[in-house]
């Protein structure tokens, strides 16, 4: 049997809005059958995303901060909490079926782990899983978050890894003094500056590898800045 | 005919899932695999399709809660089965009457009695402004008047006033069939008499959560005038838990509470000193409650009848102190429970408490880390309180409840002096506590904290 194809796309920066809009329109294709599975490579402007649970309370920052350091504050209306992202991040929105052979949500977000401690070590890191929390941990501290949604066994979000991701932004919404304990990334821990592009090209080859996809485009597609 | 909608299981080794949102509301009609509900589950969030055509006619499991797999969460009735009036509907009036019919007399039934806070009252249903005029009708009258729009037609053709009816349908509303039958003088008795046990049933199968719906005939009392200027808000599921926790303590424990006056200078003097160092070695705040956590452990050990709990007759002593600390989150309150902490020492109890307490606020905590608590600490004195009274956490038998630290004037030696202090309280279950042993305990606590001798930090 040949392996089914993923198509990567490394897409540069995208407003969250817009990636959204995108992920629901091949969901809605793949599940109509119209179209294919894609792997969605971006990082997002600085934005703070709310889940649907979350609370504006949860925000540390006030209004004034956030909007001083150029952060866009944005209601998902998914389950879960709030969440940083930003330039050198690493943003994956893989859109996959994971029918008829793989319909198993704690094995899927196993299998996006196991992609980022791959191209971690691609990068000399040792990362790991921590018992009982998603993503994936270097020392306790996170490097990459993973959180997905499934409908009909078609996936969207994904992962966001930091490469060089500034993290003091994650003081705006985590509680201070246990930020800089909570995340780090790819920068910090080698000291070295990474392209996010590069980080990308290799967690597409590990999906592949992991997920069992012929993955195609990364390096063929041309990169599209500053989609705004 | 209904079919039941099921918890997924979502994957192997899942065993439970959490309903986050109900896309439809009870009286919606659904398609075959359009999304009906979205679950959480092991951390995914999923979307889940309905397994059959019909209107939606039970909501069992409300937003929010969590539950077994393959657990019945809504039933699906099929189109017409649920509304008494829909298999009626006669050339008069237009065959789409039916489908809309159906919303108005399920909704004020379930989602307010049975479901909680499942589907927030979003809004009257299509048919219901004309009835709906503010809060001035009783909400009896809400009930017999707020029925559907062919019952309406047919009382507005004969003059009939719907509220004089004596209502079979849910909440003592005014069926298509009761009106037809008070009009008509008799005709359609034969049905009413069919449809009574079949809404019955309908009740009771809702009934996972709360009572089911109860008939007209006895109304719940009312906390609240018709026409009383008030907001009605479900409860949520964490708030209904905390209800419920809190008033089964106060009926299982004999609380007793205690409360001493704690010199926390030498605790200030060592925190001041390691402030620094800690928070950049650790990276994280250090807090007056791992020494407090430290010292109420370490007394434990003189006094294990403070880590106990009750079973029937006896005394269980717990060997480990799983440890909960009460945290105050926006949307409620959670005890995530350190795991033997009598074993870790001041820095590993600091460092469990900064951690549970952040996954608390970020809702990352699992199942696991709020289960098996064997003591609890809270803190009534987050907000400049002096101390409170707090309720045990069954099925505990102590609690520590922590004040303000705050510098008062003490009397030392007949001198009057400026010392920290914080007034601490043990709430005690006087089933198996006695006031001595429980006042020994505090004795203890307090000099421990007073010698503060917490070597760790080579103070």
């Amino acid at each position: 049997m040949t392996a089914r194809r993923c198509a990567a796309q490394w897409l540069g920066r995208v407003p969250y809005a817009e990636g959204l809009e995108l992920q629901q329109r091949l969901v809605r294709a793949l599940s109509e059958g119209a179209g294919s599975e894609q792997l969605l490579l971006l990082e997002h402007p600085h934005v703070i995303t709310l889940g649907r649970n979350a609370k504006p309370g949860h925000v540390l920052a006030g209004e004034a901060l956030r909007q001083a350091r150029g952060v866009a504050l944005y209601p998902t209306g998914r389950g879960g909490d709030v969440t940083y992202h930003g330039p050198g991040q690493l943003v994956g929105y893989p859109i996959l079926d994971l029918a008829p052979d793989r319909c198993d949500v704690r094995r899927y977000v196993r299998d996006l782990e196991e992609v980022l401690i791959r191209t971690a070590a691609d990068f000399g890191v040792s990362a790991c899983r921590e018992e009982g929390l998603t993503g994936v941990w270097v020392g306790g501290q996170k490097l990459a978050a993973i959180g997905v949604r499934i409908a009909r066994w078609i996936t969207s979000h994904g992962f966001a890894f930091n490469v060089s991701t500034d993290l003091s932004y994650f003081n705006l919404i985590v509680p201070c003094g246990i930020a800089d304990h909570g995340v780090t990334s790819l920068e910090k821990l080698t000291g070295q500056t990474v392209d996010t592009r590069a980080v990308a090209e290799s967690a597409a080859r590990h999906m592949g590898d992991v997920l069992g996809r012929e993955m195609s485009g990364i390096e063929a597609s041309a990169p599209r800045e500053a989609v705004a | 005919m209904a079919v039941d909608v099921i918890m997924p299981q979502m994957g192997e080794s899942i065993a439970e899932g959490t309903v986050t949102k109900w896309l439809k509301k009870i009286g919606d009609a659904v398609k075959r695999d359009e999304p009906l509900f979205e679950i959480s589950t092991d951390k995914v969030d999923a979307e889940i399709p309905a397994p059959a055509a019909g209107v939606l006619a039970e909501i069992l499991v409300p937003e929010g809660k969590t539950v077994e797999i393959n657990t019945v969460v809504a039933r699906i009735a099929a189109e017409g089965t649920a509304v008494a009036s829909a298999p009626a509907a006669s050339g008069a009036s237009k065959p789409a009457a039916a489908p809309a019919a159906a919303p108005s007399p399920a909704r004020t039934a379930a989602p307010a009695r049975a479901a909680g806070p499942a589907p927030a009252p979003s809004g009257p249903a299509p048919a219901a402004p004309a009835a709906v005029s503010g809060g001035t009708l009783s909400r009896e009258d809400l009930r017999r008047t707020r029925s559907s729009p062919v019952v309406r037609k047919i009382a507005a053709e004969h003059g009939v006033d719907i509220a004089a009816i004596q209502g079979t349908g849910i909440s003592g509303r005014v069926t298509r069939r009761d009106i037809e039958a008070y009009v008509g003088g008799g005709r359609g008795a034969a049905a009413v008499a069919a449809q009574a046990p079949a809404v019955a049933a309908a009740a009771a199968a809702g009934s996972v959560t709360a009572a089911p719906a109860k008939p007209a005939s006895s109304p719940a009392p009312l906390v609240f005038k018709p026409g009383e200027a008030v907001t009605v808000v479900p409860m949520t599921a964490i708030r209904k838990k905390i209800a419920d926790h809190m008033v089964a303590s106060k009926r299982t424990s004999a609380h007793v509470h205690t409360y001493f006056e704690i010199d926390l200078s030498g605790v200030a003097g060592l925190r001041d000193r390691h402030k620094k160092a800690f928070e950049a070695s650790e990276g994280i705040k250090l807090t007056y409650l791992p020494f407090i956590a430290k010292a109420a452990i370490e007394a434990m050990r003189k006094f294990p009848i403070i880590n106990s709990t009750v079973d029937g007759d006896n005394i269980v002593y717990k060997k480990e102190v799983n440890l909960g600390i009460a945290v105050a989150l926006d949307w409620g309150l959670i005890v995530p429970v350190i795991k033997k902490a009598d074993e870790k020492n001041l820095i590993g109890l600091a460092r469990a408490i900064a951690d549970l307490g952040e996954r608390a606020r970020t809702k990352k905590l699992v199942p696991d880390d709020v289960t098996g608590g064997t003591f609890t600490i809270t803190n009534p004195g987050g907000f400049g309180g002096i101390v409170g009274t707090p309720i045990i956490n069954q099925p505990q038998v102590a609690i520590l409840g922590v004040g303000v630290v705050e510098k008062r004037p003490v009397v030392i030696d007949d001198m009057i002096a400026i010392r920290t202090m914080c007034t601490m309280v043990l709430g005690f279950d006087h089933r198996t506590i006695d006031g001595a042993d429980a006042d020994r305990y505090m004795a203890l606590v307090k000099d421990l904290l007073q010698k503060a001798n917490f070597s760790e930090l080579g103070g």
